[in-house]
C-alpha cells in the first residue's frame, strides 16, 4: 500500500499529510511534484490544503491545469481512491471529479477552530469506521469553504447517498448555527458518484495525534486504509 | 581603493535634511568619503543611518541588556535572530519586529509585510519558522477608524501567515486610547533549525558570486525605514509608496527553496531583504565578513522599466533574498531556483575591497566603505538626554482612600461588566482568523495553557512561548513595569510546565528626542535587564521603534513587549489552565494586597487613569515561579492559571470555562473588595489541586517559604463568592466570547 501526497506551489498541509500516513499509520507515502507525469504507483493520492498557486484567481482553478491533476483524474476515472482535503477538496470540485463549488465563507473571514461533523452515510471507505449518531471534533482552518450545488446536483447527491459529513454541533445537532461557514445543508464533504473520488473542508489529519489530544479524525484514516488492504 | 569618483549629481545638505539626515551627520559623511556625496550615496547613508537600520538613539543602552547564557548559539546582534539550544541537535530561532508604521496607515499591508519580514529574518538563518506569535494594540474600540486598523491588521496577519502556512499560535490585543494614531503591530517566529546546520549573513570569498532570488524588485516601500523613523502625523498618508505590499505565496516558495538550498554545500551566506532593501543586505554582509562587493543594478530583476538606481538600491520589495554562492556551484542554486520557479539573477560578486560598489549601466554610482554605513562600524551612536516625566507626579499623587470600595452587590456588577472589557474578554474573533493548527504541533488548541505550547517533532520535546506587556504598568512606572512584563512572561511559561529559555523583545517608545520619553526607554531597559538576570533569560535580539507619536503630547505607552521561549524537557507534561473536577481545592500563590493600581477596574470602572503600578517584588516572583514548576514536576497541581488583566476574578472564571465548571471562595482577609477580587497585584497564581494531595502541596510551598492562601474549592458551575451567589459559570459565557466580536462588528 503506498499512499502519494501531491505538493503544488502553496500547498501547506502536505507535510502535515504525510506525517499523518507515515508516522501515524505506518503507510509507505511519497511527495508527488506538481510537475511529475507519473503517479508513482500509488494506491492512495491525496490532495493536501494549502493555497496552490497562490490561490490568486479562485481556490484550485491553476491547480487542476497542472501535468499531475491530469494524471490523477485519469486515476480516478479507472476507480482509483483519491482524497481532497480543504484547498484539495476545492481542486477536487474545480477538476469536475466532485460536484459543486466551494464559495466564501458566508461572513467573508477565514475562520480556523475546531468544529463537529456527523457521518450522513457508512457507504463510503472513509467512513466505514464511523458511526453515524456520532459528532467528530475535527478542525477546519479555511476562507472559502462553503459548499455549494444547484438543486438538481443537490438531489442527485442525495439520491445516490453522496453527502459523506454535514456539520453539527458538539451534541449532533445538524442546524444553522453549527454551520461555520453557510455551506448549502451543513455539507462538509462530499464523494463521487463512483465512490472512489473523497473531498471534505475539516482536517482528519490535524486529529490522528494523541500528543495534540485530538484522535477523532483516526477513525477516516483507518477505513480508508483498510479498504487498500482489501 | 577606488579613486573614481561615482557619477551622479552631488548632493546638497538640504537634501540631507530632507532625507531625515541631520547636519553634522552629513558632515560625517564627507569626511568619511572624503569628498561630497552623490545623490544615490546620500540616500544610502540616509537609510543606513536612520533609527530603523543604525539603532543610533539605542544601541548603548541596549548594550547594557544581559546576553549571556549556557543555551545561547549566537549572541545578539550577531544574527538575524536569537539561537539557542534545545538538545537533540536542534537549535531554536526566533525574533520579534515591529510594523507599525505601516500599519498605522494601511493596516492590511503593513501588517502582512511585519509577518512576512519577521519570518525570512527566521528561514534566513536556515531555520523552519514552526509557529507565530504577534502582539497588537489599537487605540478606543468605539472609534470607526479603530475598527478599521483591527479589521485590517487582523485579516493582514490573517491571510500572510495562513497562505505561508506556519500556525499562528499565540499573542496579546490591548485597547488603549494612547494607540489611537499609532497602532502597534509586533510579530514574532519560532523555528528550528539543526544545530551546526544554520547560514549566516556573511560575504566571504572574493569571486564569489552575489545572487538575488524571489520577487522582482518595485517601487514599493522607498525610504520605508526613513518613514519608520519619524512621528506619525497627517501627511503620513502621503507616504503610502513607503509601505510594501505582500505575496505570502512567493514568501512560501522562498522559504523552500532557501531550505533546499541550504541542503547543498553551495551557500556561503544569506540575508533577507527588508528595510532598505539590497542596500542593507549587501553592506551588511560585506561589513561582517570584511570583504566588499560589486553589484550591478541593472542585473537586478525589475518590475518596472523606469528605476533609477537609487530606487534599486532602496526598494523594499517583499519576498526577496540575497545569497552568496561558492564560485562553481552555480548550476546547483540554479536548478533549486527553477524548482520552485523563482525569479533569481547574478547581480554582483563578492571583492576584497571593502567597499559597496553599485554600477548601473557599467557606471560606477556609488562607492562606499561598507563599515562606515553598519551598526557596530561608522554608524552614528548617540547618547541622548532623558528627565524625569512629568506626569509622575500625578502618578504619585493617586490615594486608593479616594476610591470608594465596591460593595457585594456591586461586585456583582463588575463581575459581569468586566468579562465583557476588550482587554479581557475572549480574543477568538481575532485568532479565529488564523490557523493556529497548520503544522499539527499546536498543543494548546485542546487543552488550553497560559502559553501557547508546540511539539517539536521527532523528540519528545515541546517549545512554549508567549508575548506579555501591560504597558500602563510600564507608562506607571517604566522600570518596574519592564520587570513586570518579563515577569509576566516567564510566569505564563511556567505554568504550563516550561521553564523558561531566552526572551526577545519589541521596544516600542514615541520620539527618542523627547527626554520624557528617553527617560521611559532608559528605565525600560534597566528594569528589563534586571528581571532577564533574575530568570536568566538573555535578550537574543529583538528591534526598537521609536517615533510611535504624532506630536511630543501624544506617545504611545512605553510598550517593551517581551517575546519568551521555554522548554518543557523530556519527560515533563504540559500543564493546563482548567480547573479539572469539582471538589478540587483552590489556591492563590503569592501574596495579595489593598491594591487596585493601573487595574482594568480603576482606569475603566472608576476612570481614574493615573495610578502607579501595582504591587510587584522580583524576588518573591521568581520563588513562587520555581515552587510552582517544583509542584508541577512533582504531580501535586491540576491545574496553574497566573492572575492578570481583571484580577483574581478573571482568573477563576477563565480556569472555570473551559470544563464550565465553577468556584466557591472564601476570602480570608481584611483587604478591599475590589482589591481583593479585581485588583492586579503581580506575582499570583492561582492553583487547584486535589484534595488528596494537600498536604503534599502544602508541604512543597512551605519548603520554598512562598505565600499561599487556600481560598475555596471548584464547584460543578456555580459561582460562590463569601456565600454570595454570583450566578453560574455559564451566565458569563456569551459576555465573555462575543462581547469583542460583537463590538468589532458594530
Amino acid at each position: 500500500m503506498k499512499v502519494g501526497v501531491v505538493i503544488f506551489p502553496g500547498s501547506n498541509c502536505d507535510q502535515d499529510a504525510i506525517y499523518a500516513f507515515n508516522n501515524q499509520f505506518g503507510c509507505e507515502t511519497v511527495s508527488l511534484w506538481h510537475k511529475d507525469e507519473d503517479l508513482q504507483a500509488c494506491d492512495l493520492i491525496f490532495l493536501p490544503g494549502g493555497f496552490s498557486y497562490g490561490d490568486y484567481l479562485r481556490s484550485g482553478a491553476i491547480a487542476k491545469l497542472s501535468p499531475i491533476m491530469q494524471h490523477v483524474i485519469a486515476f480516478a476515472a479507472k476507480g482509483g481512491l483519491v482524497m481532497g482535503v480543504c484547498n484539495g477538496f476545492q481542486i477536487l470540485c474545480e477538476s469536475n471529479l466532485l460536484p459543486g463549488a466551494l464559495l466564501h465563507n458566508d461572513h467573508q473571514k477565514f475562520n480556523c477552530k475546531n468544529v463537529w461533523i456527523k457521518p450522513q452515510t457508512l457507504h463510503t471507505h472513509l467512513t466505514s469506521e464511523l458511526d453515524l449518531n456520532t459528532a467528530y471534533k475535527i478542525p477546519i482552518a479555511h476562507g472559502e469553504g462553503r459548499y455549494y450545488c444547484n438543486e438538481e446536483t443537490l438531489a442527485l447527491l442525495k439520491q445516490n447517498d453522496q453527502i459523506l459529513f454535514r456539520y453539527c454541533s458538539e451534541n449532533g445537532h445538524i442546524d444553522a448555527s453549527s454551520n461555520p461557514n453557510g455551506s448549502l445543508e451543513n455539507i462538509a464533504g462530499i464523494c463521487n458518484q463512483t465512490r472512489n473520488v473523497f473531498g471534505m473542508m475539516p482536517h482528519p489529519e490535524r486529529a490522528v495525534d494523541a500528543e495534540l489530544f485530538n484522535t477523532d479524525g483516526r477513525l477516516l484514516f483507518e477505513g480508508l486504509l483498510s479498504a487498500l488492504l482489501k | 581603493m577606488s579613486q573614481v569618483q561615482p557619477v551622479g549629481n552631488l548632493a546638497s545638505l538640504e537634501q540631507a535634511q530632507q532625507l531625515g539626515l541631520r547636519p553634522e551627520e552629513f558632515e560625517k559623511i564627507k569626511e568619511i568619503l572624503g569628498r561630497v556625496p552623490t545623490f544615490t550615496e546620500l540616500s544610502i547613508y540616509s537609510v543606513m543611518w536612520s533609527e530603523h537600520c543604525s539603532y543610533k538613539n539605542s544601541i548603548i543602552w541596549l548594550k547594557t541588556l544581559p546576553k549571556e547564557g549556557e543555551k545561547m548559539l549566537a549572541k545578539a546582534g550577531e544574527e538575524n535572530a536569537g539561537l539557542i539550544d534545545i538538545g537533540d541537535g536542534l537549535a531554536c530561532c526566533f525574533k520579534i519586529e515591529s510594523h507599525n508604521h505601516p500599519s498605522a496607515i494601511e493596516p492590511y499591508q503593513g501588517a502582512a509585510t511585519g509577518v512576512g519580514g519577521i519570518n525570512r529574518d527566521i528561514f534566513s538563518m536556515g531555520a523552519r519558522p514552526i509557529a507565530q506569535l504577534n502582539s497588537l494594540r489599537f487605540g478606543n474600540i468605539h472609534n470607526e477608524r479603530t475598527k478599521w486598523l483591527v479589521r485590517g491588521v487582523v485579516k493582514g496577519i490573517g491571510n500572510y501567515g495562513n497562505a505561508f502556512g506556519i500556525p499562528t499560535v499565540g499573542g496579546e490585543v490591548y485597547f488603549d486610547d494612547c494607540y489611537q494614531i499609532n497602532p502597534l503591530v509586533n510579530a514574532m517566529s519560532v523555528g528550528i533549525a539543526k544545530v551546526g546546520h544554520t547560514v549566516s549573513a556573511i560575504a566571504d570569498g572574493p569571486g564569489n558570486p552575489v545572487y538575488i532570488f524571489g520577487s522582482a524588485t518595485g517601487k514599493d516601500g522607498i525610504h520605508g525605514a526613513a518613514f519608520a523613523s519619524k512621528d506619525i502625523t497627517e501627511d503620513s498618508a502621503k507616504d503610502l509608496p513607503s509601505v510594501q505590499v505582500g505575496d505570502p505565496f512567493w514568501e512560501k516558495l522562498i522559504l523552500e527553496a532557501s531550505m533546499e538550498l541550504l541542503e547543498t554545500d553551495a551557500v556561503v551566506g544569506m540575508q533577507d531583504m527588508g528595510a532598505a532593501g539590497i542596500t542593507c543586505s549587501t553592506s551588511e554582509m560585506a561589513a561582517k565578513s570584511k570583504t566588499g562587493m560589486k553589484i550591478w543594478l541593472d542585473k537586478v530583476p525589475m518590475r518596472q522599466a523606469d528605476m533609477k538606481d537609487w530606487e534599486i538600491l532602496l526598494s523594499e520589495s517583499q519576498e526577496r533574498m540575497l545569497v552568496i554562492v561558492k564560485k562553481g556551484q552555480e548550476k546547483t542554486v540554479e536548478k533549486i531556483f527553477e524548482k520552485w520557479d523563482l525569479t533569481y539573477a547574478i547581480i554582483g560578486e563578492v571583492t576584497d575591497s571593502e567597499h559597496v560598489q553599485y554600477y548601473m549601466n557599467n557606471e560606477l554610482r556609488a562607492d562606499i566603505p561598507a563599515e562606515s554605513l553598519v551598526l557596530g562600524g561608522g554608524a552614528p551612536v548617540y547618547e541622548r538626554a532623558y528627565t524625569e516625566p512629568k506626569y509622575f507626579k500625578d502618578i504619585q499623587a493617586f490615594q486608593i482612600d479616594n476610591i470608594a470600595d465596591c460593595s457585594m452587590d456591586e461586585a456583582k456588577q463588575i463581575a459581569k461588566w468586566i468579562l465583557a472589557q476588550p482587554n479581557i474578554a475572549s480574543k477568538k474573533w481575532v485568532y479565529n482568523q488564523y490557523d493556529s493548527m497548520v503544522g499539527t504541533i499546536n498543543q494548546t488548541t485542546n487543552k488550553a495553557s497560559d502559553a501557547a505550547v508546540v511539539k517539536v517533532k521527532g523528540t519528545d520535546k515541546s517549545i512554549a512561548m508567549t508575548v506579555d506587556c501591560n504597558s500602563r504598568f510600564v507608562y506607571a512606572d517604566p522600570f518596574k513595569g519592564s520587570m513586570m512584563a518579563v515577569a509576566e512572561a516567564a510566569r505564563n511559561l511556567v505554568c504550563t510546565g516550561a521553564e523558561p529559555a531566552a526572551i526577545t523583545n519589541c521596544l516600542n517608545f514615541g520620539n527618542p528626542y523627547n527626554p520624557e520619553v528617553y527617560y521611559q526607554f532608559v528605565y525600560a531597559i534597566k528594569g528589563m535587564g534586571e528581571a532577564c538576570r533574575k530568570f536568566d533569560t538573555p535578550v537574543t535580539g529583538g528591534n526598537v521603534s521609536f517615533y510611535n507619536q504624532s506630536s511630543d503630547d501624544n506617545a504611545v505607552f512605553p510598550t517593551p513587549t517581551i517575546g519568551m521561549v521555554g522548554l518543557i524537557p523530556s519527560g515533563g507534561k504540559q500543564m493546563t489552565l482548567d480547573f479539572k473536577k469539582e471538589g478540587d481545592l483552590i489556591y492563590v500563590l503569592g501574596e495579595q494586597h489593598n491594591d487596585i493600581n493601573s487595574s482594568q477596574y480603576l482606569v475603566h470602572y472608576k476612570n481614574v487613569k493615573q495610578s502607579p503600578a501595582p504591587y510587584f517584588d522580583l524576588d518573591q516572583e521568581y520563588k513562587i515561579q520555581q515552587a510552582l514548576l517544583a509542584a508541577i514536576s512533582h504531580q501535586l497541581v491540576e491545574s496553574a492559571h497566573d492572575t492578570s488583566e481583571g484580577g483574581l476574578f478573571v482568573a477563576l472564571f477563565e480556569s472555570a470555562k473551559p470544563n464550565q465548571l465553577g468556584f466557591h471562595i472564601q476570602q480570608n482577609n481584611a483587604l478591599r473588595k475590589d482589591a481583593y477580587l479585581f485588583g492586579e497585584t503581580q506575582s499570583r497564581i492561582v492553583v487547584s489541586v486535589t484534595p488528596l494531595k494537600k498536604q503534599a502541596f502544602e508541604n512543597l510551598l512551605s519548603q520554598h517559604a512562598i505565600t499561599f492562601d487556600c481560598i475555596g474549592h471548584v464547584s460543578n458551575g456555580s459561582i460562590e463568592i463569601n456565600a454570595e451567589q454570583f450566578g453560574h459559570t455559564t451566565d458569563y459565557m456569551n459576555l465573555y466570547e462575543n462581547s469583542l466580536g460583537n463590538l468589532l462588528e458594530s
